[in-house]
């Protein structure tokens, strides 16, 4: 064999499965062309970007758009409610579909579930503009479900699309609302692969429903709780576009309690135009991203070797 | 059993909890299907209501009549359609080549695929590579392909086809079989719950595209059904536009809130209907395993 005659390991290996590397090539091509090449344009966010000159001609200006950001409220702002939603949605989601999977594999399959289970999934498969629209109906003044009730309470109308201070809790809600039933069959897909006969054990052993759900699938699910955790730990600076752009769009009046850094980006791309700015707004967001994913991997990894992701 | 009432006790709690959050995941959905065959002029006088005071098709007949909604949905099918397709030839590609650990580089080419999940270069030179590099503002394919592959469904599926059975292909590949061929007719046949559940994935994230149509479209031809929504949430203008032009003024009063909500509900429909088919596949198409596989 001509193959055998290579020393090098790798070159071997991709001369002899040459096949079942090029399968992968065009994967590797749509991830170098859409993913890799932007990362390119990172240069915009040290460069007073002019669209005609492109990315080689534009004028360099060191840390200015840095500088300029910093400077402002904004970042501060957008941060604070990026963190904060992402936070809140990690804690909220991951407690109501575990509680949801735990619940709904203890009853058993019976139709009752399985309907429960259709329903819940439903949310899901519904995208966030529709549900902007569902918000409507809920909120709007004078004919919004939550205002008719207030007003048949006898209670003051309350203008949600003016007042800011109700949207970190309306977003949360919708967030549980859209993802917590799926989430729960994520968590019951890992539930479905432990050992059955740890539950038969621990019955003969005398064990309660209660006990056998904190001692056994609880712990059982760890790694797959930590590895959804440190996945969206990656997102903690993700801005949630889809959804509070859905929900609350460019409505300048509740920008402070839902702007997120998607979000303000997003916006000054559209509006602005000043590139440079932007960029290093989103590059900020990338890094910072970047860091705690990798460290939380880290510290997952000391903790417990399985729930590492890499 | 010692402890049944205990047992009994929980039961209900579970089946109470459980099905109130059911109960509060159909209540929108309920509430806006009845609003939208509503009468336009009830519901700005009793509001969003279960059970309205009075029906009425016009708004379905009003998208119905007029060319804006079909429009955005022959454009959205054909991303859909088109989209997951090629998503599932490229993915499913990839995950076979990565499966297994059969190729010494392998490692290298998952932490490839993995980085771009951590680290992005961002909207900006997105937006900059679309419009000045790659020119794709303007046509149908800004929805497709920037989204064609993702890495996360790229994992779900090497991991899925982890647990194929090595002897399977190996035997092919004696009787003189290549990779596309145990690919095609080995591979991809024993694994349909996760084809179905990542093809799912993408097709919704297809059929929900809106940004790409905000950021690259002009053409009103090339517009998503999601993106109309968007625009009639934020505009009821464009509600009334379709109301007027589709009610031919017939109507007392044009139903510009009732197109909102119906048109919600056309947009909704297609989906509704197909997960049903494919959500047995569920659990077991998803395997959220370590991207170390």
């Amino acid at each position: 064999m001509r193959t055998a005659t290579i020393k090098h390991r790798g070159l071997r290996d991709l001369i002899t499965n040459r096949y079942l590397y090029m399968l992968a090539v065009p994967a590797i091509l749509f991830s170098i062309v859409f993913a890799y090449l932007p990362m390119i344009g990172i240069v915009i966010a040290f460069q007073d970007f002019n669209p005609i000159m492109g990315i080689w001609r534009s004028e360099w200006i060191g840390l200015q758009n840095f500088k300029f950001f910093f400077q402002g409220q904004d970042w501060i702002i957008i941060t604070t409610n990026t963190v904060l939603f992402n936070v809140l949605f990690i804690i909220t989601g991951t407690t109501l579909a575990l509680t949801l999977a735990i619940m709904l594999t203890e009853l058993g399959k019976n139709m009752g579930v399985r309907v429960i289970q259709s329903v819940m999934i439903l949310p899901n498969f519904i995208s966030w503009p529709i549900v902007g629209l569902f918000s409507v109906a809920f909120f709007t003044a004078d004919t919004g479900i939550i205002n008719q009730l207030l007003a048949n309470m006898g209670w003051d109308e309350i203008q949600f699309y003016t007042e800011a201070k109700w949207w970190p809790l309306i977003l949360v809600l919708f967030n549980l609302w859209k993802t917590a039933g799926f989430g729960a069959i994520v968590y019951m897909a890992a539930i479905v692969g432990i050992d059955k006969e740890m539950y038969e054990a621990a019955r003969i052993d005398g064990a309660s429903r209660f006990q056998s759900i904190f001692r056994i699938t609880l712990p059982m699910l760890r790694s797959t709780i930590t590895m959804l955790f440190l996945l969206s730990l990656g997102n903690i600076f993700g801005g949630n576009l889809d959804m509070i752009y859905s929900l609350v769009g460019d409505n300048s009046f509740l920008t402070n309690r839902t702007d997120t850094i998607d979000t303000y980006v997003f916006r000054s791309l559209r509006t602005t135009g000043s590139f440079g700015m932007t960029q290093a707004i989103a590059l900020f967001q990338s890094l910072v991203g970047f860091l705690l994913v990798i460290s939380a991997n880290k510290l997952a990894g000391k903790i417990d070797k399985d729930s590492a992701l890499f | 059993m010692k402890n049944s009432s205990y047992d009994r006790a929980m039961t209900v709690l579970f089946y109470l909890f459980t099905a109130i959050f059911a109960l509060a995941c159909l209540y929108p959905f309920l509430l806006v299907i009845a609003s939208s065959v509503t009468d336009e002029s009830a519901l700005l006088r009793d509001g969003y209501r279960l059970f309205p005071n009075a029906f009425s098709g016009a708004a379905y007949k009003a998208i119905l009549t007029t060319a804006t909604i079909p429009k955005a949905y022959l454009v959205t099918i054909f991303i859909t359609v088109v989209g997951t397709a090629l998503s599932l030839i490229v993915t499913s590609m990839a995950a076979y080549s990565l499966s297994g650990g059969r190729l010494y580089y392998g490692p290298h080419i998952a932490m490839f695929f993995y980085f771009t999940m951590l680290f992005s270069g961002g909207m900006v030179s997105s937006y900059i590579l679309t419009t000045k590099y790659l020119h794709l503002q303007n046509s149908i394919w800004v929805y497709i392909l920037p989204a064609l592959l993702s890495p996360w469904n790229l994992f779900l599926m090497r991991n899925f086809f982890n647990d194929i059975p090595k002897e399977l292909f190996e035997s092919a590949k004696l009787e003189g079989a290549g990779e596309t061929r145990v690919l095609r007719s080995i591979v991809l046949p024993l694994s349909l719950p996760a084809l179905a559940t990542i093809g799912l994935f993408y097709a919704l994230g297809y059929w929900s595209s809106w940004a790409p149509a905000m950021l690259y479209i002009d053409n009103p031809d090339l517009y998503s059904l999601q993106y109309i929504i968007m625009q009639i949430i934020r505009n009821v203008d464009m509600a009334q536009n379709i109301a007027v032009e589709g009610s031919q003024s017939t109507a007392a009063v044009a139903p510009a809130y009732t197109v909102r909500l119906a048109t919600a509900m056309v947009t909704v429909g297609p989906i509704i209907f197909l997960y049903p088919f494919l959500q047995r596949y569920f659990v077991g198409g998803l395997k959220v395993g370590a991207i170390k596989g």
